[in-house]
């Protein structure tokens, strides 16, 4: 390609980009705003709104919450996803074809079709507005996410090598939990992170279900925007960017060492 | 332990391959059926629910159907979802397209840095974004701040339809430029040079050769994206207004301020009913990336 159509095709790249990471870009100075208000630029700066997001018992009820379902959440999606993948695995891939497309399913459903149906089913059972509603859902919404994860860890896992185990001596759960378990384990730890983050960002489903008594973040930032121009949503989109990234970045260090190796 | 040993060693030449293979499958089943159950209590029964109280809901009948194809708000809601899907589409592919073939063409450092763009708004929770996207779009936004240094008039973009598209494009990108970019990387860029050997101009090298090989990305992209955008709830509720409403806006309405369960219902089954459909029209023509994806 010549020259000029190089420096086009270049600055049009940097523009998607721009569109890509800007919105998480803006919530940052908007959560040091001086005054209660949306509107950029901000007009001086405040730590305010950070104060009130840790001292408020409305924000921090909901962060408990959030945190609460979603470490429960990551804990069983990641044994159950876990042990789905390994079945699929080891099925006929005909069989496995159809069970992977049925399991990964509630990635497609429309999330208030869902969430409507659920709310149908938690009335009835008593699950509104109770930790065990909260985590049964997220669970079925996280599960996809870690057999993604696992099968394409278990997918470059080499099967000789518990055969190998086996002939050595090993019995079938010695030669999982010291050759297979090490080796895919960073499959299972993204999926754990994966399923973690669905729970801990869900929101249409949470909508549905919340009650007074047991409220997630997303839900309690929702009805944050829609009540008032509260800057306390930047400084909470401020934190969680920061977090994600660390943790991110710590998974990629991970990654890159495992690929290494 | 000894003894152990000595018993795996006599024990495995027993086990014939054919067997351990259907005692895998045996235990394999066993395996997903936690995950299957947890589908069928979680998703199964809801959705079930939901078709049921469709026809059931006040009475035993088609009502709820006949009321949503009778009223022309409600086709209105439905054309709109759809207009505004394929917008959301199109305007994924004409942003996501470049960008993948540029993710392929560059070096090692400037890729990592393309992929983490395209990553950063997976890890900001969904509803932050949307927040963002109200502060760039409003009417004293960002946006709009610059558009009148540069002295031009103002434009609507908060509780309009440019602004859903624009709002959810940006969510949805990311699932259109991964498959693209994952099959472009096949694409031989060789083909290119030996057509332009050939006498091909760049355009028409570009349209015969690569467009082709790359329509597999495109398609996979374009549908996960549309079916995504179809059942999309946050962005058009907080960054659209009363004229950029979509079905699931109406379908979070009817049950939850009407406590109309029956008409909810109704459009919720057409909403999955569309969904599936696209889905299974365009099974086939995604699938095509692991025919091309072998040939290096």
């Amino acid at each position: 390609m010549k020259q000029p159509g190089r420096i086009l095709l270049g600055l049009y790249c940097l523009l998607v980009a721009v569109w890509l990471v800007a919105p998480t870009i803006v919530v940052v100075p908007m959560s040091f705003n001086d005054k209660k208000s949306l509107a950029f630029a901000p007009s001086g700066f405040s730590w305010q709104w950070y104060q009130n997001f840790f001292t408020s018992p409305e924000w921090s009820a909901s962060l408990v919450g959030s945190l609460k379902v979603a470490v429960v959440t990551a804990v069983f999606a990641t044994v159950i996803g876990t042990l789905a993948a390994f079945g699929l695995d080891r099925m006929k891939s005909r069989v496995s074809g159809v069970l992977r497309a049925l399991l990964i399913t509630p990635m497609v459903v429309p999330g208030v079709v869902l969430a409507v149906g659920i709310y149908a089913v938690y009335l009835d059972t008593r699950l509104v507005g109770t930790m065990t509603g909260f985590v049964l859902a997220h669970t079925m919404l996280a599960v996809p996410f870690v057999i993604i994860a696992v099968s394409a860890s278990l997918e470059v896992f080499d099967k000789r090598l518990e055969t190998a185990a086996a002939s050595l001596g090993a019995t079938r759960l010695t030669a999982f939990r010291t050759v297979t378990l090490p080796l895919i384990a960073p499959g299972i730890l993204s999926g754990l992170l994966f399923a973690f983050v669905t729970s801990f960002d869900e929101i249409i489903v949470a909508l549905f279900i919340t009650s007074p008594y047991l409220k997630t973040l997303p839900v309690q930032i929702f009805s944050s925007i829609t009540r008032d121009a509260d800057p306390t949503v930047a400084a909470v989109g401020t934190l969680l960017f920061i977090t994600t990234s660390l943790v991110i970045g710590a998974g990629l260090v991970i990654g890159s060492r495992q690929g290494k190796r | 332990m000894a003894t152990r040993a000595i018993d795996s060693r006599d024990t495995v030449p027993a086990v014939t391959a054919d067997d351990r293979r259907r005692w895998f499958r045996g235990q394999a089943f066993w395996l997903v059926a936690p995950a299957l159950l947890l589908l069928v209590i979680c998703l199964g029964l809801p959705l079930a629910i939901v078709t049921l109280r469709s026809f059931s809901e006040p009475r035993w009948g088609w009502q709820n159907y006949a009321w949503f194809f009778g009223t022309p708000v409600n086709l209105t809601v439905l054309q709109r979802t759809f207009a505004i899907s394929a917008w959301v589409t199109l305007v994924c592919l004409v942003a996501g397209y470049p960008y993948a073939y540029v993710m392929t063409a560059v070096g090692p450092k400037l890729r990592l840095i393309l992929i983490l763009c395209v990553l950063v708004p997976f890890w900001v929770s969904g509803v932050v974004r949307t927040l963002a996207w109200v502060i760039l779009l409003q009417d004293s936004g960002v946006i709009n701040s610059v558009i009148r240094a540069v002295g031009l008039s103002p434009v609507k973009l908060i509780r309009t339809q440019t602004g859903v598209v624009i709002g959810m494009a940006q969510v949805l990108l990311p699932f259109m430029i991964l498959p693209l970019y994952s099959v472009m990387k096949t694409i031989d860029l060789r083909l290119m040079q030996a057509a332009r050997s050939l006498g091909a101009s760049p355009a028409r090298a570009f349209a015969q050769v690569y467009l082709p090989l790359s329509l597999p990305g495109v398609y996979a992209g374009a549908i996960i994206v549309f079916i995504l955008a179809l059942g999309f709830y946050i962005t058009p509720a907080l960054l659209g207004g009363p004229r950029s409403t979509m079905l699931s806006t109406l379908i979070q309405n009817q049950v939850l301020s009407l406590l109309n369960w029956g008409r909810g219902g109704a459009m919720g089954v057409v909403l999955l009913i569309a969904t599936f459909v696209l889905l299974a029209l365009a099974a086939p023509l995604s699938r095509q990336p692991h025919k091309t994806g072998s040939r290096r």
